[in-house]
C-alpha cells in the first residue's frame, strides 16, 4: 500500500506543442497539508486536473492512493472532494439547492446539506440565490461542496481567492482540523507563499512546469540559511582581513557584504578583528532570508 | 445505469426552475388553452359551417399543430438544446460535472435524455390537452360535433410521428449548443436551418427530407394529404423519420466525442 495520497510519476502534460508540465513528481503523503505554489501560469490548475482525469494523463504517471487513475478514475474520485479555479456553482439555484443536487449526484443523504452550510457559515444565506453570493460566499460554497462527500483526499485550488482575513483564517483553521482531527490529507494551491506557510506540512514549488522544490516545510526553511550582514567603512579592507582568517565573503553593495553566521560569539570576534584591524563597523546584523524571498528565489531562478 | 439515472434526476432538480423546463408545460397550456377559448366564444361562427366530427377535430386540433408543428415547436427544440447544455456553459461546472464519481458517458446521455423528455413531456401535453379541450368545449357548447369522432389514435400518431421528426434537429442543436457556449452561434444557425428547412419542404424539394430541419414541416405535410382518405392510415416510419432518427443517433454518438475532446482542452 501507497504511503502517498498522490503520486505524479515523471508526469509530462502538453497543450497543443506547448508543455505544460514537465516531468513532474509530486508526492503528496497522507494525512499532510500539501502546499502546492507557484506563480501564476505555472501549471498547478493544469496538474489538479490532470489529478481529477479532467485532463487526461498518460497512463502509470498518475497515481491517487496507489491507484493509477485512468483505470480507476470512478473509484480515485470517489476519494476525492475539489474546488478548481473559480468555484463551479449554478448561480439559479440557492446554495442550499447546489448542495442538494450535489448530494444526488453523490447519493449522499441530504441532511448532510445543513451541516455543510454551517460548516462553512452560510446557513443564513442558504436560500439565496448562489448567483448573487459575493465571491467569498461562492468561495465558502465551493468548499462545502467538495467537502459534503467527506473526501479523504481535498484537492483545492486557490480556495482563499477572494475571502477577506476572517474567511481566510476560517480556511486555514478548518484544514488544519480536517487533517489533525479527520485524518484528510489535504493539496491546497496558492501563488502566495505566505498565505500556506503556516498550514502546510509539506510544499511542492512549482514554476513553469517543472517541480523546482519538494519536501517538508522544515527542509524548505533549512533552505534559508541566517547570513550576517556587516556595513564598514572600507569595504575591501574588511573583505581582505576576513579572507586571511578563512571566512568566505559575499558582497551586498558597496558598503554591506554578508558571511555566512555561525554563531553570535562568532559575530562578536569578526566585529572585534575589523574594529583592531582599523576597520569601523558601522552595523552588524544577523539576517534570515524569509520564505517569501526565498519562494521568490527559487521561481525566479528557473 | 444508477450513474445515469442519478444524473437524469439531477438534470431534473438542476433545471427545474428554468425557462426551458416551464416552456415545456406553458407552451401547450397556453397554445391550447388559447386555441380552446376561441372555440369557446366563436361557437357560433364555427358552428355555421356544420362540420361533422371528424373533419371538426381535424380544424381544432389542426389549428396547435399548424402554429406549434412549423415554427413554435423547432423553435422551441432549439433553446431547450441550448439551454440543457448552457446551465453548465455559464456556471462554468462542466468541470465539476465531470470530476464526480460518475461515468461520463451517463453524466452526457442524461443531459440528451433530458432534452428528449422534455420534447416528449411537451408534445404528450400537447395531444393529451387537445384531446381533454375537445371534449370540454362538447360539454360547453353540447351543439359541437367532438362527440361523433374519437380523435384519440390519430391524434397519437400525430404527435408521434411529430416527436420522432424532431429528434434530429433536437441532436443537432444539442451537439451545436455543447461546441458553442454562446447564444447566437446554434440559435442563428438553428433559425437558418429552420427557415430553409420550411422552404424546402414547402416547395417540395425531392431531397428535402434529408434535411432534418425539414421533417416536422414534412411531417405534417404527409399526413394532412393523408387524412382527406381515412384519418388515421398514415405511416409514422416515413423516409425524413428515419433520416430524422438517423441523425440523431449518429449526432448523439458524435457528441459525445465532442465532449470529451473538449474537456481535455
Amino acid at each position: 500500500m501507497s504511503n502517498y495520497a498522490i503520486e505524479t510519476v515523471g508526469l509530462n502534460y502538453n497543450f497543443g506543442a506547448q508543455a505544460v508540465v514537465k516531468n513532474l513528481s509530486l508526492q503528496v503523503p497522507k494525512g499532510s497539508i500539501y502546499g502546492f505554489l507557484g506563480p501564476n501560469g505555472a501549471g498547478k490548475t493544469t496538474t489538479i486536473k490532470i489529478l481529477l482525469n479532467l485532463l487526461q494523463s498518460p497512463s502509470d504517471q498518475v497515481f491517487i492512493f496507489g491507484k493509477e487513475i485512468n483505470s480507476n478514475r470512478i473509484a480515485s474520485l470517489k476519494r476525492m472532494g475539489s474546488l478548481v479555479e473559480q468555484p463551479a456553482i449554478y448561480g439559479h439555484l440557492t446554495g442550499k439547492e447546489n448542495l442538494l443536487n450535489r448530494c444526488i449526484l453523490l447519493g449522499i443523504r441530504k441532511s448532510k446539506c445543513a451541516e455543510m452550510l454551517s460548516l462553512v457559515g452560510l446557513t443564513d444565506a442558504a436560500n439565496k440565490k448562489a448567483g448573487k453570493y459575493s465571491l467569498g460566499m461562492k468561495q465558502r460554497l465551493g468548499i462545502a461542496l467538495a467537502l459534503i462527500s467527506d473526501p479523504e483526499l481535498l484537492l483545492l485550488d486557490e480556495p482563499t481567492n477572494g475571502l477577506d482575513p476572517n474567511g481566510i483564517i476560517e480556511i486555514r483553521n478548518l484544514m488544519i482540523d480536517l487533517t489533525a482531527k479527520h485524518g484528510k490529507t489535504i493539496l491546497v494551491s496558492s501563488h502566495l507563499l505566505a498565505e500556506i506557510e503556516r498550514t502546510a506540512t509539506h510544499v511542492g514549488i512549482i514554476n513553469k512546469g517543472e517541480l523546482l522544490f519538494q519536501g517538508t516545510i522544515g527542509a524548505l526553511q533549512d533552505l534559508s540559511k541566517p547570513a550576517v550582514k556587516i556595513e564598514t567603512d572600507h569595504q575591501e579592507k574588511a573583505i581582505s582581513i576576513l579572507k586571511n582568517e578563512g571566512i568566505e565573503t559575499t558582497p551586498i553593495d558597496e558598503l554591506t557584504f554578508s558571511i555566512a553566521y555561525i554563531d553570535k560569539a562568532a559575530m562578536g570576534k569578526i566585529n572585534t578583528l575589523l574594529v583592531n584591524n582599523g576597520v569601523s563597523v558601522y552595523s552588524i546584523s544577523k539576517e534570515r532570508k524569509d520564505l517569501e524571498n526565498l519562494f521568490l528565489d527559487i521561481t525566479s531562478k528557473n | 445505469m444508477r450513474s445515469l439515472y442519478i444524473s437524469y434526476i439531477s438534470e431534473f432538480y438542476k433545471s427545474r426552475k428554468t425557462l426551458a423546463f416551464w416552456a415545456a408545460i406553458i407552451l401547450p397550456v397556453l397554445i391550447c388553452g388559447l386555441i380552446a377559448v376561441g372555440y369557446y366564444f366563436n361557437a357560433e361562427k364555427v358552428l355555421k359551417y356544420n362540420y361533422p366530427g371528424m373533419v371538426l377535430w381535424g380544424q381544432y386540433s389542426g389549428a396547435s399543430l399548424g402554429v406549434m408543428g412549423m415554427l413554435i415547436l423547432p423553435f422551441y427544440v432549439m433553446f431547450m438544446a441550448f439551454s440543457v447544455n448552457n446551465i453548465e456553459h455559464k456556471n462554468d461546472t462542466w468541470k465539476t460535472l465531470f470530476a464526480q464519481p460518475l461515468n461520463k458517458l451517463s453524466i452526457y446521455a442524461a443531459k440528451y435524455l433530458y432534452a428528449v423528455v422534455l420534447l416528449f413531456i411537451c408534445l404528450l401535453l400537447f395531444a393529451f390537452l387537445t384531446f381533454t379541450s375537445g371534449y370540454i368545449l362538447q360539454m360547453l357548447v353540447p351543439k359541437y360535433t367532438f362527440n361523433d369522432y374519437n380523435p384519440f389514435l390519430v391524434l397519437s400518431k400525430y404527435y408521434t410521428k411529430l416527436f420522432l421528426a424532431s429528434l434530429g434537429i433536437l441532436s443537432v442543436q444539442f451537439v451545436f449548443s455543447l461546441i458553442w457556449s454562446d447564444f447566437l452561434k446554434p440559435m442563428g444557425i438553428g433559425f437558418v436551418g429552420i427557415i430553409g428547412g420550411i422552404i424546402t419542404a414547402n416547395v417540395g424539394w425531392a431531397y428535402a427530407y434529408l434535411i432534418p430541419y425539414s421533417a416536422p414541416t414534412l411531417a405534417l405535410r404527409i399526413t394532412r394529404v393523408s387524412k382527406n382518405a381515412k384519418p388515421e392510415d398514415f405511416p409514422i416510419f416515413t423516409q425524413e423519420i428515419w433520416v430524422s432518427l438517423a441523425v440523431a443517433a449518429a449526432m448523439f454518438i458524435i457528441g459525445y466525442f465532442i465532449l470529451l475532446k473538449r474537456n481535455i482542452k
